[in-house]
């Protein structure tokens, strides 16, 4: 199992390098420099062009790669001139945000996905499994935006039952418990559209799963020996089922990723997905770049967990 | 007598081919036959109706009709913060939204099968080469990077949009492909026709194309859907078809003002609920594509 760990680690190495590559090409390719937001009236020519020595802007282009590269390793990505603090605290911030909501979104999407898909298996071709199949269908056809702005509306706007936009009210002082319900609470309606449109992936694999399980020799084998029915479905083909869904649990959370950028933007939610487009509209470059690199990192590192639990999981996989 | 009762046990005894398939497939399931209906009705009602609507007329600005209720001054679905007609405003932006979206897929789709089929079919090198080339592209966070191109294109507008789109979005297509097309090379009928000569671009295209064609039809519909649903998506963030052709998304960006969004509910709810049926529809009509394309899966 460790091979298996070490090789796919290894093999992200060189995804890595040219993903970095790319970020830092298109980096080279925005218009300005990083001090073209420090640029005042007052400002004096010569001592920008001094600056600009001094970081490095006129060596060529792989040694001011590899400058960029060591401070990222160590943890600087220089300063964001819009929101005028280091990049690093910024994304350390809104950060926390994001994994709040996308941990509250990967509950759910599990609270919600396990049972439907377990039951529509269960009981293939019923109404119930006709209606889960339905509803998986149209949540993977929805596109998030719109689901979003229409759940703002109504559960936000017109029937007032959430708060439509940030994290917490300023009139809790934090640490107490109403603080942290207030949290919880501006968290839910994101996260409940966000578990909505992410089940169709967890529901289809289980109901297939568990489908197929129905006609394996193991089931045959325990209703031969006498074991009732229900015990099957919750001891032998449940738990069969279920193992290889926590291998989805890394696409689940590059997916979640990606969505943060429409349901952070909609719910007015500061985490990452804001700050990307926030970024963009203030061309706040040195946050975009580490967005950019930061978020293909988790992509990344995202695929690398499900392979390994997979690999956990399922020992045939270890073979090649 | 006799001869008219063999005619039709000979026709029973043919299977179904091609079409007559689709269509008895879309026969036995309802919702995917109006999801077609309503899909044709749509976008052939919207192709004809916005050459008729007046994109100057309609992109004037005029205060007096500012967020007109849907019903007054002569504005069906009423107006927007400019006084410009919603509905009209709807069939534009649906007409521009649905023809990006076959053009990238066109697009997509063309370049897509033919990576997919040549490396599926040599194998070795060339498709090593290009399943690495796949495979980052796969890991990329490509909304983020579609965005930052889309700022940075110094003369952005619609081809250049198309073109950052397709850039990112062949992927899929050559994957899935490249699977298909590396088993069916591998079939008795592709030998013999490597030992009868056949050079290897009619092998690819004559021989093996063709096969894949129900696979092809259905992947092309779902990523006409999905392209719907990213382009309105980067119109609404403002990161999709520049100002000068809106499209579903812009009228639906309008929702980012709380008040337009809480109480002008008539100037993004229809254009969202247009995509909704769009994206539901075409998806609808995939599937049953889908089910036909595969005899374990058919209902008919």
């Amino acid at each position: 199992m460790w091979k298996t760990i070490v090789r796919r680690v290894l093999v992200m190495i060189p995804q890595l390098f040219v993903l970095s590559m790319l970020v830092f090409i298109m980096a080279k390719f925005m218009p300005g420099d990083p001090f073209t937001g420090l640029i005042t009236p007052q400002t004096d020519p010569n001592r920008l062009e001094e600056m600009r020595q001094a970081a490095g802007f006129y060596d060529p282009w792989y040694i001011q790669y590899w400058h960029w590269v060591t401070n990222a390793l160590h943890g600087d990505f220089g300063d964001s001139y819009s929101f005028k603090v280091s990049v690093a605290s910024l994304i350390g911030e809104r950060g926390m945000n994001t994994l709040w909501l996308s941990l509250l979104s990967v509950i759910l999407v599990y609270l919600i996905a396990i049972p439907l898909g377990v039951l529509a298996g269960r009981y293939q071709n019923s109404f119930l499994d006709k209606s889960v199949v339905l509803y998986s269908f149209i949540s993977y056809a929805i596109p998030t935006f719109v689901l979003s702005l229409i759940f703002l509306f109504i559960f936000g706007y017109q029937l007032e039952w959430f708060p439509t936009s940030g994290t917490v009210d300023v009139k809790y002082d934090p640490g107490t418990f109403d603080y942290f319900w207030n949290k919880f609470y501006h968290l839910l309606l994101p996260a409940i559209t966000y578990a909505l449109l992410g089940t169709t992936g967890v529901i289809q694999y289980l109901r297939s799963e568990i489908i197929d399980a129905k006609t394996q020799d193991y089931v045959k084998t325990a209703r031969s020996k006498g074991i009732p029915m229900r015990k099957v479905y919750s001891r032998h083909i449940f738990r069969n089922s279920l193992l290889p869904i926590a291998a989805f649990l890394g696409f689940t959370i590059t997916g979640l990723l990606g969505g943060s950028v429409f349901i952070e933007t909609i719910f007015g939610y500061p985490g990452m997905g804001q700050l990307f487009i926030q970024a963009i509209m203030a061309r706040d470059y040195s946050v975009i770049t580490t967005l950019v690199m930061l978020f293909g990192f988790l992509t990344l590192l995202g695929s690398l967990l499900s392979d390994i639990i997979m690999s956990i999981v399922d020992p045939r996989i270890r073979i090649d | 007598m006799q001869k008219i009762q063999e005619r039709t046990i000979e026709l029973d005894g043919t299977p179904a081919t091609g079409f007559r398939v689709i269509w008895r497939e879309f026969k036995k399931d309802k919702i995917a036959m109006i999801s077609l209906i309503l899909l044709f009705v749509v976008i052939f009602g919207v192709l004809i109706w916005a050459p008729f609507i007046d994109q100057e007329k309609l992109m004037k600005i005029s205060l007096l009709d500012e967020f007109a209720e849907p019903g007054t001054n002569g504005f069906i679905l009423g107006a927007d913060q400019g006084g410009s007609d919603v509905l009209g405003q709807l069939i534009i932006g649906a007409r521009n939204s649905l023809v990006i979206a076959v053009i990238i897929t066109l697009i997509t789709g063309v370049s897509g099968i033919a990576i997919g089929i040549i490396t599926g079919y040599y194998g070795g090198l060339i498709d090593n080469i290009f399943m690495r080339i796949i495979d980052f592209f796969m890991t990329l966070p490509t909304l983020m990077i579609i965005i930052v191109f889309v700022t940075l294109v110094p003369k952005y507008n619609v081809t250049s949009f198309i073109l950052i789109m397709s850039l990112f979005l062949w992927v899929g297509t050559a994957r899935l492909v490249r699977s298909k097309a590396l088993s069916e090379s591998r079939r008795d009928y592709v030998n013999a026709s490597k030992t009868m000569g056949t050079s290897d671009f009619a092998i690819m295209f004559k021989g093996i194309m063709p096969n894949l064609s129900s696979i092809l039809i259905v992947e092309m519909t779902l990523n006409f859907a999905g392209n719907v649903g990213i382009e309105t998506g980067l119109s609404f963030l403002g990161f999709g078809l520049p100002p000068s052709t809106p499209s579903l998304g812009t009228l639906v960006s309008y929702a980012s003002n709380p008040t337009v969004l809480s109480e002008k509910w008539w100037v993004w709810l229809p254009a969202s609920i247009l995509i909704l049926v769009l994206m539901l529809g075409i998806n609808y009509v995939g599937q049953a594509l889908r089910r036909s394309a595969d005899v374990k899966q058919r209902l008919g």
